[in-house]
């Protein structure tokens, strides 16, 4: 046989490429780790990659100050530590901080709201990149505008760091309501309906006819048990992140392990209620209620 | 001649396209998460995803021996990109934490190196030429694993740049690729033939 094919040229970071790789993280879990020993625990509990950043949301919270990219060192170590996608997080609109993180070799980067926003105005241009970007949405037409730039991947914003998931269950019901009632829409509307969303026209025009996002929709933001991570299913996302959830339980092995089963036998209340036993304690969480505006995360972005 | 009923292992990754491909050539197409899914299937399909994932959930629900079985019993097998390194008698490039070690099915006598192309940002969209078929094949391999040795009974299918990238083996088949991340479903239609029930005497 003749290699005929090595004489077409491969093309690399095409939106085919990148979304096709967020296919991939699909009925999978994706944990925060801030050190290589904890992504190793993270790979050998089933996790489809790993989030590398300096400090939990739980901690970003409770320390207050600037938060920013991590370390080149620390993303290193952890991408020598373990065999599954690394992932690590800029600030919104900091397309310098993502240079970085696509020179570092990181397989993906998250635009995240748990940092402080570089820019008020403005998100990353992402289609330009390679390396492909998950973003946070609340609602629709954030998750449309994201796409639009180039995301490859949305997640629920939830409020990251208190183990409270009614955040991450209204950004879902939100978008994913808005997904079933442009679909029910006559398309001669669909330019108001853009407009009044404030997102691409083509991308609504997607949603009409499909019926979803054009990219996967992942749960994150206050996922801390496997039930959790099995309600997140059952609204109909593809997958689920997990932050300060997992080491800042007791067990961070267990549960872990846990969260991963839950997100693959998520319809199945019979192994939900075996994996969901004699797990230790669960992060102690805060009630979103308590916060103060300008303590919450999940409004950052535009 | 009645459909062929197939599975594809839903335990994380890329298995509803395989299924939507699958169900749009006529197939009959059913999610597997516990041995008991496996009955009265003729085929299963390996998808991509990430195969540490995979694995340590196809350790935790019991499904090493009754996949083996469900070969062994006459079910075809195809595993694409990481469903590749899981029938594959040996895996090479697994995490350090394993001892190097990767759990697989052992079934196809292969030698396969996970993410032997880099990372994603080397991932990369070829038109692959592929035996038997009469136009190249558009092949997107995301962090894809390469075989690198195969046994006697192993026909090479497709190459690129020289590395081994589709193989298949009696009732096996594994590609290094994502074909249900494309609309073309000729390899599906391959893998329907390997798996179609025995015709009624």
């Amino acid at each position: 046989m003749t290699d005929a094919s090595s004489a077409a040229t491969p093309q690399t970071g095409t939106a085919q490429i990148k979304q096709g790789f967020a296919e991939m993280f699909k009925g999978g879990v994706i944990m925060d780790v801030v050190t290589a020993d904890q992504a190793r625990i993270a790979e050998a509990a089933g996790a489809t990659a790993v989030m590398a950043l300096e400090r939990v949301p739980a901690d970003i919270r409770a320390d207050g100050g600037v938060a920013r990219m991590s370390d080149p060192k620390m993303i290193k170590e952890i991408i020598a530590a373990v065999t599954i996608p690394v992932m690590a997080k800029v600030r919104i609109g900091h397309f310098v901080e993502a240079q970085i993180l696509q020179a570092l070799g990181v397989d993906f980067i998250d635009e995240s709201e748990v940092l402080t926003p570089a820019d008020e105005q403005y998100h990353i241009e992402k289609a330009g990149f390679r390396v492909p970007f998950v973003c946070g949405a609340k609602n629709l037409g954030e998750a449309l505008r994201r796409v639009g730039e180039g995301a490859s991947m949305i997640r629920t914003k939830g409020e990251a760091g208190t183990g409270d998931i009614i955040e991450a269950v209204r950004h879902a019901r939100t978008v994913l309501g808005e997904i079933r009632s442009i679909r029910a829409r006559p398309s001669d509307e669909l330019m108001t309906v853009a407009r009044d969303l404030q997102a691409p026209y083509h991308l609504v025009q997607y949603v009409h006819e499909h019926g979803a996002l054009p990219v996967v929709n992942f749960a994150a933001g206050g996922v801390a048990t496997p039930a959790d991570a099995a309600l997140m299913m059952h609204l109909g996302l593809d997958g689920v992140f997990v932050g300060s959830g997992i080491f800042k339980s007791s067990n961070p092995e267990r549960r872990a392990q846990a969260i991963v089963k839950a997100v693959t036998h998520y319809r199945n209340p019979d192994v939900l209620a075996e994996i969901s036993e004699d797990l230790g304690a669960p992060m102690t969480g805060i009630n979103i209620d308590s916060l103060v505006p300008a303590e919450r995360l999940a409004g950052r972005g535009w | 001649m009645a459909a062929p009923r197939i599975g594809v292992l839903a335990l994380q990754g890329a298995f509803r396209e395989h299924r939507q491909r699958l169900e749009s050539l006529g197939a009959q197409v059913s999610e597997v998460r516990l041995p008991a899914d496996l009955a009265g299937l003729h085929g299963l399909v390996l998808p991509g995803g990430e195969s540490t994932t995979i694995a340590r959930l196809m350790t935790d629900f019991g499904l090493w021996a009754p996949l083996r079985d469900f070969h062994a019993a006459g079910g075809a097998l195809w595993g694409t990109c990481a469903g590749a390194i899981l029938l594959a008698r040996g895996v090479q490039g697994a995490p350090p934490q394993f001892g190097g070690q990767q759990r697989s099915l052992a079934v196809m006598d292969l030698t396969v190196r996970r993410n032997a192309f880099g990372r994603q940002v080397d991932s990369f969209a070829v038109p692959l030429d592929v035996h038997g078929l009469d136009a190249p094949f558009p092949a997107v391999f995301i962090r894809a694993p390469v075989i690198e040795e195969v046994g006697e009974d192993v026909e090479v299918l497709a190459r690129h740049a020289g590395q081994i990238v589709l193989v298949r083996q009696g009732r096996l088949l594994a590609s290094s690729f994502h074909p249900e991340l494309t609309a073309d479903a000729r390899l599906h239609a391959l893998f329907l033939g390997l798996a179609a029930p025995p015709v009624p005497a």
